[in-house]
């Protein structure tokens, strides 16, 4: 098990590695003149020339490079040029929006997905299965900025149940961050009204935010889990007598689950990196939207920066679910 | 006395392409104590018939025609579902052909006994044994079919056990229920020629220490006179041809039965060349008409291809079902 592990964690090191040199070349390749931006629409030649300086993209590409990854290592994403904030600060700020908003939908999709995908399983061409079915197609089918606007038409404006958009009502003082995640820290400090608070806002845009990766969720872990029930050790299990709920949830779901595992973990990368309609529509202050805003003036340290994260966030789901598919089949474990 | 009873027992898998007539009409009684064969190639429905006493092919496809399957007097196929339950591994257990995929991959074999015994328990009311118990009964059996180490083995994955090892762990599974019938569908195909003696070497004893009632599946005859007092040949999903061992090797009656026999090697004599049997198994989509196996048979007749032959005593124990044995 621990050289599996090693193995993994090294290959995540070379994908970084990729995945820093990837950033690199993309924002060097845009169309676009930092410099120019930093220096302000009325700016000469001098002043722009001055910037290039400042920002050091006078520099030969390699020796930029390097200074790119130096900073990275000491944990430095640069300052955004439209702002001059620095852009770590930005992106903790949003990416625990987003991981939040993410986190919910995530367990929503999962907790939803696998018991509805064994039930259609199961109760295969029965009406659960057809219910299913319609949910799934459903879900890969709306497009969320579509679902998103008919939520907060119907049931944050006309029933006026949830609020509307953002994080947080405008009065509404949030806790000192201890984990930036607004539900846990409320709990932490033991805040019952701001949890409930936290939570109304989040729930509209979480279920938009849920739906596709539910839909996919379910519809793989049915199909895998038909194929399970098939298997010949499932009719050996029943010849001996094993329980009926023992072999669905158990000797069959468990075979079920690696392949189940693998779609929960590329839906959790892409959720990560697809946020901003459901941010755009419920004016969620995640990184979406501070991507998105800050590629529309040139801005491109807060792309990179976000690039990054987001390519990060993939790695490690997919390091994480390397390590439960290891957990899970010892034959890969000790392969 | 007549512990299993299998009366014109007709199954039909139901496809898009049209019904299988899998099973066709099998009549068939096992005595308590009793060892019987099953032979027949592949395709004639050897291990449908066997997962029949069990209910275990999927219904649909499966689908019962007539018949019925009655053991100790109770029919199998009218059985509640609470009844089957107390059926399975409790009185009728099973031991499969391919033991790596007849065992969980993922669980190890201390979890898979321990779902089995705790399975019986719900199913026969009785109050549900600790996880200790558990190990400990699950240790006993390994032990009984003469596994070495047992207390190893429980936290062992099927992949770390060699095919032989396996096939033993899946027989003591089976064992756990003490069941009165065991029914071993094709138990040492998938296992290499020296580990086939050995697993059935290992059934023979359970079968005289235990006083097991045996229905031994297989395509192999040698296999089948090697452990069974008495063997039924089977052909597209008919009983053919029922007789003891030594009878229907020496005096084999129905063509096919005839055809299966001299289609073996002969050690003793090297210059006897096996033949086999002209053509294939039919279509059980569309079988022929009348006797199944006449478009094969040297010696069928006009009658043959209408009219369905039932199994007739030639003998007091010696059955076949053919016009003109």
């Amino acid at each position: 098990m621990i050289r599996y592990l090693v193995r993994r964690a090294a290959l995540a090191v070379v994908m970084l590695f990729g995945l820093i040199c990837m950033t690199f070349v993309i924002a060097n390749v845009a169309p676009s003149d930092p410099a120019a931006l930093a220096a302000g629409p009325d700016a000469g030649r001098a002043q722009i020339e001055a910037a290039r300086r400042e920002y050091g993209l006078d520099r030969p590409l390699h020796e930029q490079f390097l200074r790119y990854v130096g900073d990275l290592a000491r944990g430095d994403f640069g300052r955004s040029v439209a702002t001059g904030r620095p852009v770590g600060q930005d992106l903790a700020r949003y990416f625990f929006a987003t991981l939040e908003l993410c986190l919910v939908a995530m367990t929503l999709g999962i907790l939803l997905g696998i018991p509805l995908g064994v039930l259609s399983a199961v109760y295969r061409d029965r009406w659960v299965d057809h219910g299913t079915r319609i949910l799934a197609v459903s879900g890969i089918a709306l497009p969320p900025f579509w679902f998103g606007l008919l939520l907060q038409l119907g049931i944050a404006s006309s029933l006026g149940w949830l609020p509307t958009s953002g994080r947080l009502s405008v009065f509404t003082e949030p806790a000192a961050p201890v984990t930036g995640l607004l539900l846990v820290d409320s709990l932490l400090r033991g805040n019952g009204a701001l949890f409930g608070e936290a939570m109304s806002y989040l729930i509209l845009p979480a279920i938009v935010l849920s739906l596709p990766c539910l839909a996919s969720i379910l519809r793989v872990n049915r199909s895998e889990m038909v194929e399970a029930l098939r298997a010949d050790h499932i009719t050996a299990a029943r010849a001996h007598g094993v329980a009926r709920w023992r072999i669905v949830t158990v000797h069959a779901l468990k075979n079920a689950m690696l392949p189940t595992l693998a779609i929960i973990g590329l839906r959790w990368g892409w959720m990560m990196s697809s946020t901003v309609l459901v941010e755009t529509v419920f004016d969620w202050p995640g990184i979406g939207l501070y991507a998105v805003s800050s590629a529309i003036s040139g801005d491109f340290k807060p792309v990179m920066g976000v690039t990054l994260i987001v390519g990060l966030n993939f790695m490690i789901a997919n390091l994480v679910v390397d390590l439960l598919y290891g957990a899970l089949d010892p034959r890969i474990r000790e392969a | 006395m007549t512990l299993l009873s299998i009366d014109d027992y007709r199954l039909a898998f139901d496809g898009f392409e049209g019904t299988a007539h899998v099973l066709d009409g099998i009549t068939l009684d096992v005595a308590r104590g009793e060892t019987l064969g099953i032979v027949g190639e592949t395709g004639c429905g050897k291990s449908v018939l066997a997962r029949s006493l069990l209910r275990l092919n999927p219904a649909p496809p499966a689908r019962v025609v007539s018949g019925t399957i009655r053991f100790e007097g109770e029919n199998i196929l009218a059985m509640p579902d609470a009844a089957l339950r107390r059926l399975r591994g409790r009185r009728i257990a099973m031991v499969f052909q391919d033991p790596a995929a007849f065992l969980n991959p993922l669980l190890n074999i201390g979890t898979q006994m321990a779902d089995v015994l705790h399975g019986q328990d719900s199913a026969g009311d009785a109050p549900r044994r600790s996880a200790r118990e558990a190990h400990a009964r699950s240790a006993t059996l390994l032990a009984s079919v003469g596994l070495p180490e047992p207390e190893r083995l429980l936290d062992a994955r099927p992949h770390q056990l060699s095919g032989g090892m396996r096939q033993r762990v899946l027989i003591a599974m089976a064992l756990a229920g003490e069941p009165t019938l065991l029914v071993a569908d094709e138990p040492t195909t998938a296992l290499d020629v020296t580990v086939q003696a050995q697993i059935l070497a290992l059934i023979a004893a359970l079968v005289a220490q235990r006083g097991l009632t045996l229905m031994l599946i297989s395509h192999d005859l040698g296999v089948i006179a090697a452990s069974c007092a008495r063997v039924a040949a089977m052909y597209a999903g008919t009983v053919v041809e029922d007789a003891p061992t030594a009878t229907l090797l020496a005096t084999p009656r129905h063509p096919y039965t005839q055809g299966l026999l001299a289609a073996l090697p002969d050690l003793d004599n090297p210059a006897h060349r096996p033949r086999g049997i002209p053509g294939s198994i039919p279509s059980l989509r569309n079988p022929p008409p009348g006797c199944r196996f006449h478009p094969r048979c040297a010696i069928a007749t006009a009658r043959c291809g209408v009219e369905k032959p039932a199994l007739r005593a030639l003998a007091p124990a010696h059955t076949v079902a053919c016009h003109h044995a």
